[in-house]
C-alpha cells in the first residue's frame, strides 16, 4: 500500500488531481450526509419498531395490543408490571434472585478460569503447550448439544440435578473457551520485556500473573465479563435441562412459563416481564457500550 | 527432572482448571457419547450395544431425521447470505464519513445483544401472530398477511426474518475490514473512472475477502446451532407440522422427552460430522477465493 501512495507524490500532475478529487469527495459527500442520515434514521426507527411494540405493549390494556400498528396506550395499566411480578405461583423476586446468583458465580469462574489458561498458552514456556492450544480452539467449534448428554448423565450421576452446580462448576473449569481466545489476544499484545524484567528481579510466574498481567488486563477482563455477564443472563438450554424445581427457575425459565399458558391471555403482564428481563442487559450495553463493540471487532464474538 | 518440573510446572498449574474441564466437559463427553451412539440408553437400565443399526435407521428410515435436516439447512442457506448481505450494505454506508457514526453503530447493535434472549422470542412469536404488527403493517396496503406461525408454510421464514434482524456483530467486523481498505485506492479507480459498482467489485470485495470468508465461518457454525428462539417459537417440539423441527429441537426432544439417550447421541455425532465437514471444506474452498493481503503470491 505504501508503494503506491510515494508513486503519486511523485507525480506532481497525479498530485493534483488527488486533491481536486478528494476536495470534490468532500462535497459531494456533504451534500449525501443529509441523505444518508435520513435513510439511517429511518432504518434505525424501523428496526426498534418491535423493541418500542414491546415496551407498549406492556403497559397497554389487553385489548389494544394485537390488531393495530400505534404504539401510544390510551391508559398506562402499570399494573401489569405488578401483577405480572407475582402472576407466577413464586414471584419473580426469587426467580431474579436465583438468576443473579447464578451469573455472578459464572462471571467470577470464567474470568479466574480462563485468564489462567490464557497466561499459560500466551506468557508461558511448557511441553505440549501447542499441542493443548490447537485442541482450546477445536473446541470452540464443538456445539453443545454434542457434549449435552454424556454430561447429563455424568451430573445425574453426581446428584447436581435441580442445583445449580452443573451450571456454576463448568464456568470454573474454563469451559467457555471463548473467553480464552479473546484473553490470549489480548495478553500476547503486552511487552514481553515485562514478565523478564520481573523474571530477574525474581518474581515467580504466579507473581508475575497476579501483579503485572492482570493490573494491565482490565479491558480485556471487563470485555469478558460483559460478554459472560449477557450470556449467562440470557442463557435457556442448560436452566431448562438441569432445573425441575419452579423455585430454583430463572429468569428465561420463567417466562417460559407465560408461552406456556398462552391462551389465559395475559400478554400485558407477559410483556412487561419480559421488558424486565431485558433490563440488566440493557443497561450493561448503555454503560459498556464502546467496550463491547471493541471486543467484537477484536475476536469476533456473536 | 527437577529441571523438567521447573520448566513446566507453571503452565500446568495455570492450565489445569482449564485441563480439568477439557477432560471431563469436552473430550470426555464426547468419546461417550461416540459410545452410546452405539446403544439403546433409556437411562432406566445400563445402555445395550446395538452397534451401527441405530445409524442405519437414521439414515434409512427416520423421515423426522431428513426433515430436520431440511429444516435446518433451509435456515443456514437463507438466513447467513440475508444476514451478511444487510451487515455489508449497512457497514458500507456507515464507512463513508458519516457524523454521529457511533449512535447508529449502537442502535443496529442493539437486537443482536438482545436477540439471544427469550424475550425477544416470545415477542417475535406475538408481532407475527395473525393481528399482530407485521399484519397490521401489511393490511395498510390492503394485503391480508397469514397466520405466519401457525402456518407450516411461512413459520421458518419468520425466524429468517429474526436472524437478519441481528445483523449487528458482522457489521462491526465488516466495518473493521472496510476501515483497513486504503481510500487511495478508490481514488486511483475514480482517476480512472471506474463505476462504483465496479469499484465494488474490484475493489472492496477482493479486499474484504478474508474478512467476508471470518464471517461466514462464524455465522453458519452459529446458525447450525440455532436452539432458544426456535424452541420458543415452535413450542418446543418443532410445530407446525414439523416446520421448525430444527436439528438441535430434535436431538432435544429424542432425549429430554423421550429419554432415547443412545439415539439422540447418535444424532449429535452426526451434528458433529456435518459443522466439522462444513469447516474443513471451507478451509479447503478458501484457497481459491480469498487472498491475504500479507500473503506472498
Amino acid at each position: 500500500m505504501a508503494e503506491s501512495i510515494t508513486t503519486y507524490d511523485k507525480n506532481a500532475d497525479a498530485a493534483e488531481v488527488s486533491k481536486k478529487l478528494r476536495a470534490a469527495r468532500v462535497k459531494r459527500e456533504n451534500r449525501q450526509g443529509l441523505r444518508k442520515h435520513l435513510f439511517l434514521g429511518i432504518f434505525a426507527l424501523f428496526m426498534l419498531y418491535p423493541l418500542l411494540w414491546m415496551l407498549a405493549s406492556s403497559l397497554k390494556p389487553e385489548n389494544e395490543i394485537f390488531g393495530r400498528l400505534s404504539i401510544w396506550p390510551s391508559e398506562f395499566i402499570w399494573s401489569n408490571y405488578t401483577e405480572g411480578w407475582m402472576r407466577l405461583q413464586v414471584s419473580f423476586t426469587q426467580f431474579y434472585s436465583n438468576s443473579a446468583l447464578v451469573t455472578i458465580l459464572s462471571v467470577i469462574g470464567n474470568l479466574i478460569s480462563c485468564s489462567f489458561a490464557a497466561y499459560a498458552f500466551a506468557r508461558l514456556t511448557f511441553s505440549w503447550s501447542k499441542f493443548w492450544f490447537a485442541l482450546m480452539m477445536m473446541t470452540l467449534m464443538i456445539p453443545y448439544h454434542v457434549v449435552l448428554i454424556p454430561q447429563y448423565v455424568m451430573f445425574l450421576k453426581l446428584g447436581w440435578i435441580d442445583t445449580y452446580l452443573p451450571l456454576v462448576v463448568p464456568r470454573f473449569l474454563a469451559s467457555d473457551a471463548f473467553f480464552i481466545f479473546l484473553m490470549v489476544q489480548f495478553f500476547r499484545q503486552l511487552p514481553r520485556e515485562l514478565d523478564e524484567a520481573a523474571s530477574i528481579d525474581g518474581c515467580s510466574p504466579y507473581k508475575i500473573y497476579w501483579a503485572i498481567i492482570m493490573p494491565l488486563s482490565m479491558p480485556a477482563m471487563a470485555t469478558a465479563g460483559i460478554f459472560s455477564f449477557i450470556w449467562v443472563w440470557e442463557d435457556f438450554l442448560a436452566p431448562l435441562i438441569y432445573l425441575n424445581d419452579i423455585q430454583n427457575y430463572t429468569v428465561p425459565l420463567a417466562l417460559r412459563l407465560f408461552v406456556a399458558e398462552d391462551s389465559q391471555s395475559a400478554y400485558g403482564q407477559m410483556f412487561a416481564m419480559s421488558i424486565l428481563s431485558l433490563v440488566p442487559v440493557l443497561l450493561f450495553f448503555v454503560i459498556f457500550q464502546k467496550l463491547i463493540i471493541k471486543g467484537i471487532a477484536m475476536s469476533g464474538l456473536k | 527432572m527437577r529441571k523438567f518440573l521447573a520448566k513446566n510446572a507453571p503452565g500446568y498449574v495455570f492450565l489445569s482448571p482449564w485441563l480439568i474441564g477439557f477432560l471431563f466437559l469436552a473430550l470426555g463427553p464426547i468419546l461417550v457419547s461416540l459410545y452410546l451412539s452405539f446403544t439403546k440408553y433409556d437411562m432406566i437400565g445400563d445402555p445395550r450395544w446395538v452397534g451401527l443399526s441405530q445409524y442405519e435407521y437414521m439414515f434409512t428410515k427416520d423421515k423426522r431425521f431428513w426433515k430436520s435436516l431440511q429444516v435446518t439447512f433451509t435456515y443456514v442457506i437463507l438466513a447467513v447470505p440475508a444476514r451478511l448481505a444487510f451487515a455489508l450494505m449497512i457497514a458500507m454506508v456507515l464507512d463513508k464519513g458519516i457524523r454521529a457514526i457511533g449512535i447508529y453503530r449502537a442502535l443496529y447493535y442493539l437486537p443482536s445483544i438482545l436477540g439471544a434472549s427469550i424475550a425477544i422470542a416470545i415477542l417475535w412469536r406475538q408481532i407475527f401472530n395473525i393481528d399482530g404488527v407485521v399484519n397490521a403493517f401489511l393490511s395498510m396496503f390492503g394485503i391480508q398477511g397469514p397466520n405466519w406461525i401457525a402456518n407450516p408454510d411461512t413459520s421458518l421464514y419468520t425466524l429468517v426474518v429474526l436472524a437478519m434482524w441481528q445483523f449487528g456483530s458482522p457489521m462491526l467486523i465488516f466495518l473493521a475490514g472496510l476501515r483497513g481498505i486504503s481510500p487511495e485506492l478508490y481514488e486511483a479507480a475514480e482517476i480512472d473512472a471506474a463505476s462504483k459498482p465496479r469499484q465494488f467489485f474490484a475493489i472492496t470485495l477482493p479486499l474484504l475477502a478474508p474478512v467476508i470468508f471470518f464471517n461466514i465461518i462464524l455465522q453458519t457454525i452459529e446458525a447450525f446451532k440455532t436452539f432458544s428462539s426456535a424452541f420458543i417459537i415452535s413450542n418446543g417440539d418443532g410445530s407446525p407440522a414439523d416446520s421448525l423441527l430444527f436439528f438441535t429441537i430434535y436431538l432435544f426432544n429424542e432425549a429430554f422427552k423421550f429419554f432415547r439417550m443412545g439415539y439422540a447421541s447418535a444424532l449429535a455425532w452426526t451434528l458433529l460430522v456435518i459443522i466439522g465437514a462444513f469447516t474443513a471444506l471451507s478451509f479447503f474452498a478458501s484457497k481459491y477465493w480469498v487472498h491475504y493481503e500479507n500473503e506472498k503470491d
